[in-house]
């Protein structure tokens, strides 16, 4: 384990899980989440866990994003109340 | 209001990273996880079930039982999302928009309407973009080798990284690339609705299936090595290839759900225009 690549990526998982609750636009919290996933499947595959990682990837990053997407479309841009 | 809860996340917070100076170190050999499960594993998953690949042992083994119920929260995954959305009326749509192929001309057609029974128009999305001749071609060509890889991944579970959610996942998503790619009603028309349940259920009973044959041929539940007299091969090799045969089962399952979740959302459940 190298801790200065552990840090950087780290910091990146605080930075995506932070930016994913506060930004506004519910398509780029989509983008951040699935950054998010990556970045922790970059930190399970840094740990040894390449099985969870390699899930991590597949679901986290892309299936569930794929959703997340695929539910905004269904989504306007402004509400309508 | 939004400053008391900002407070209590941040305890919160500070509590959980309080509590994780008591964890063991990372790797640490004297934990409690690696000193009386671990160790076993280690040493005798080799003899015992002749898999490489301990963690996929584990899974589907040793801890078969978690994973048959992980299956089933799947499969209730899908029907959830089936339930609170699909709209099962077959209704026609409002306003549908076809494309004539050979000058690419647009028609709209109202509601009741109908247009001449040719083929020369093609059902296109109102929300839609035009067609990509690029992103088109390019899905048509690496959609094979995703499912190619797909299948490896579920079969090589044995010997590397893999297995039946990480291959079913990936099989799912060569399908909804399609559905991105062309649009959701291609998608559909490979895939449709009656044989995503049906496969996403029958995933589930396969692994299921496997655990009450172990209990019928005199063994426990989900003792692969009563696998043996079925198969012709010795106890530990049966428990291989009945690892196998659950990570199909799993593979089964969870391709179905996802392609089933997908269209369900993306289409908010008319099965009709979608992302």
């Amino acid at each position: 384990m190298i801790w200065q690549l552990d840090l950087a990526i780290l910091t990146l998982v605080v930075i995506a899980g932070i930016g994913a609750i506060t930004v506004k636009d519910l398509l780029a919290a989509a983008i951040l989440f699935g950054a998010y996933s990556f970045m922790m499947c970059l930190l399970w595959s840094i740990m040894g866990a390449v099985d969870v990682s390699f899930t991590e990837a597949a679901v986290g990053a892309g299936a569930s994003t794929v959703f997340f997407v695929a539910a905004v479309f269904r989504t306007t841009r402004r509400t309508k109340d | 209001m939004k400053i008391i809860a900002l407070i209590s996340v941040i305890l919160a917070g500070a509590l959980l990273v309080y509590a994780t100076v008591d964890f063991p170190a990372w790797a640490d050999p004297a934990s409690p996880a690696s000193t009386h499960l671990s160790p076993h594993f280690i040493e005798k998953t080799m003899e015992e079930t002749s898999v490489p690949n301990i963690v996929t042992a584990v899974l589907a083994d040793y801890r078969s039982y978690d994973t048959m119920y992980e299956t089933t929260v799947i499969f209730a995954a899908g029907v959830a999302c089936f339930l609170l959305l699909r709209i099962p009326r077959r209704k026609e749509p409002g306003e549908r928009l076809y494309r004539h192929v050979l000058t690419g001309v647009t028609v709209r057609v109202k509601e009741g309407a109908k247009l001449p029974p040719s083929d020369d128009f093609e059902r296109i999305d109102t929300l839609w973009t035009p067609p990509d001749l690029i992103i088109k071609t390019i899905c048509r060509l690496l959609i094979p080798f995703i499912q190619l890889f797909a299948l490896y991944v579920i079969a090589h579970g044995h010997h590397s990284p893999g297995g039946g959610f990480q291959g079913g996942v990936i099989l799912g998503a060569s399908i909804i690339m399609l559905a991105i790619s062309h649009d959701l009603r291609t998608a559909v028309q490979r895939m449709r609705e009656k044989v995503d349940v049906l496969l996403s259920a029958a995933g589930v009973f396969i692994y299921a299936g496997t655990g009450a044959l172990c209990v019928l041929l005199g063994l426990n539940f989900l003792d692969y090595s009563a696998l043996a007299s079925v198969l012709y091969v010795d106890p530990v090799t049966a428990r291989s290839h009945g690892i196998l045969i659950v990570e199909i089962g799993v593979g089964i399952a969870v391709m179905a759900t996802i392609i089933w979740i997908y269209n369900n959302v993306s289409s908010g459940g008319k099965y009709d225009e979608g992302l």
